[in-house]
């Protein structure tokens, strides 16, 4: 399986490929692969320009920025599991990132790249999203900061223009009163594959009570989704297991839930509870 | 376009096209078909090979991205005729029957003790989940792999579950 004729160009620096974006429309920019290639083979894409941007150095390491840790372009998906500033500042992320495809996949596959591909049942975008995390989108003609609520516009649909690399991730460092995490059904069963349905949670702890908490879906909708519903019915709670079920039994609340070939409406809206309440117990648990 | 790489510790260099995935520029341009093609579309890891030390899929890959990488293939593992441990444990613990996944497998598994010399059985299974086998049903290749993990460490291998039948 091959895809079809394309020119290929491999840019030394970013300005190089930005340029290279401008010059040819249509051109896809190329990461890790793990979702272009596929695609390209089956020729439900066929870009007359690929732009690899995998030689471009500078984007290939995780930044201390003081206030953030930023994932840049290059990051894959094993870094992202292993990297600790990660772990303790976004383990929704890290973990996230350690149940995305298999190995090989974990290898090549970035951590940008599955936010710019924005798949309507990917793992790191709904943990980015309940995280808060930041996206810094390059352009010849400047760089934006894109919040992570802007970023995802719908099925396989992201705020990034055709000409924009997504340079970083930053993911808010957090304090000690706060954690996170991701639960999901893999469509393989336990966490291996896309979810059928999957949820990060961040909450933080203010005197014995519930004093913030961003839950979002993913898998169960267009693109990945905040649960307002779970969010007011949980802060102010003791967090207890009963005041967490009692939440989560609102996960889909104001959710338009889409099925799809993995489950019907009433399955995921179940499962979208079962994980929003093992979410929010393991970030609790995680403080 | 053309291309250069290690491949098996050899530099080779090709022309080939753009759109040349790694599997066919190591099984159609240099002649190693020792790496299989299976599912071609990134599920089965048939295509399995080893890129600067870690696993990934020839197939869901352009020759052109491995530019000035060291690719292992099954064919570099063996050292003048003698088995690498790997291949060593599937021989001795019958870890194949078809042999179709079992180049892919082989390169797993070399990768993963590479990355973590003692796994544990959990730990295995989670490394070749992106191998499928449809023979075996898994078990002699974690007894294979258990195998190699032990020589290589220097241990003795623990005997063969039919030998203490
Ligand atoms: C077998 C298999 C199993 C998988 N399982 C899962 C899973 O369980 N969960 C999951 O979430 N995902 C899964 N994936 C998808 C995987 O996460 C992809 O790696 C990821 O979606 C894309 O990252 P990439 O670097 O490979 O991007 P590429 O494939 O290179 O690119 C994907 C898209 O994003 C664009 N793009 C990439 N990087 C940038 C950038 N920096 N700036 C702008 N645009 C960019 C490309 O133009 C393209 O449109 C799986 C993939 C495979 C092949
Ligand atoms: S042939 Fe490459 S994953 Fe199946
Ligand atoms: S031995 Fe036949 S597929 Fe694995």
């Amino acid at each position: 399986m091959y895809p079809r004729q394309f020119e290929y160009l491999a840019p030394s620096s970013l300005d190089e490929a930005l340029a290279a974006l401008d010059a040819h429309p249509g051109a896809k920019v190329l990461a890790g692969g793990m979702s272009l290639l596929p695609m390209m083979k089956l020729r439900l894409l066929s870009p007359e320009v690929v732009v690899d941007i995998g030689r471009i150095p500078g984007l290939d390491g995780i930044t201390d920025h003081g206030d953030s840790v930023g994932i840049g372009a290059l990051v894959t998906h094993a870094e992202v599991a292993a990297d600790v500033l990660v772990m303790r500042n976004g383990a929704a992320l890290a973990t996230a990132a350690s149940w995305t495809g298999d190995r090989q996949v974990r290898n090549r596959g970035t951590c940008c790249g599955a936010m710019a591909h924005a798949d309507v049942a990917a793992d790191q975008p709904v943990a980015a999203l309940a995280l808060g995390a930041t996206f810094v989108a390059a352009s010849s003609s400047g760089t934006r900061a894109i919040a992570a609520g802007d970023f995802f516009v719908d099925t396989m649909m992201s705020a990034l223009a055709p000409n924009e690399i997504l340079t970083e991730v930053r993911i808010p460092k957090t304090g000690p009163g706060t954690a996170s995490a991701y639960d999901k059904l893999g469509r393989r069963g336990g966490h291996t594959d896309y979810a059928v349905a999957g949820v990060a949670a961040s909450v933080t702890r203010s005197n014995g009570s519930i004093g913030g908490a961003t839950v979002a879906l993913t898998g169960v909708g267009n693109k990945p989704t905040l649960s307002h519903a779970v969010m007011d019915a949980l802060v102010g709670t003791d967090g207890s297991d009963a005041a967490i079920e009692a939440a989560a039994a609102h996960a889909t609340d104001g959710v338009e839930v889409l099925e799809d070939l993995y489950g019907s409406v009433e399955y995921k809206t179940h499962l979208a509870s079962v994980f929003t309440a093992r979410a929010i117990k393991a970030a609790l648990n995680a403080i | 376009m053309k291309v250069s790489m290690s491949v098996n510790g050899s530099p080779v260099t090709a022309d080939v096209e753009s759109r040349t995935l790694l599997v066919h520029f190591l099984r159609d341009s240099l002649g190693l078909t020792g790496t299989h093609v299976g599912c071609e579309t990134s599920y089965c890891g048939a295509c399995t090979v080893s890129l600067n030390g870690q696993a990934v899929l020839s197939c869901t890959m352009l020759a052109a991205q491995a530019e000035g990488a060291e690719v292992t293939t099954v064919e570099g593992l063996a050292r003048n005729g003698e088995l690498h441990p790997v291949q060593e444990g599937f021989w001795e613990r019958h870890g194949l029957q078809c042999g179709f996944c079992t180049p892919g497998m082989i390169i797993s598994a070399v990768t993963l003790l590479e990355e973590n010399p003692d796994p544990s059985e959990e730990e295995i299974r989670r490394g070749i989940e992106g191998n499928l086998c449809r023979c075996t049903g898994y078990h002699n290749i974690v007894r294979a792999v258990e195998y190699a993990g032990a020589k290589m460490r220097g241990e003795a291998p623990a005997p063969a579950e039919w030998e203490n039948a």
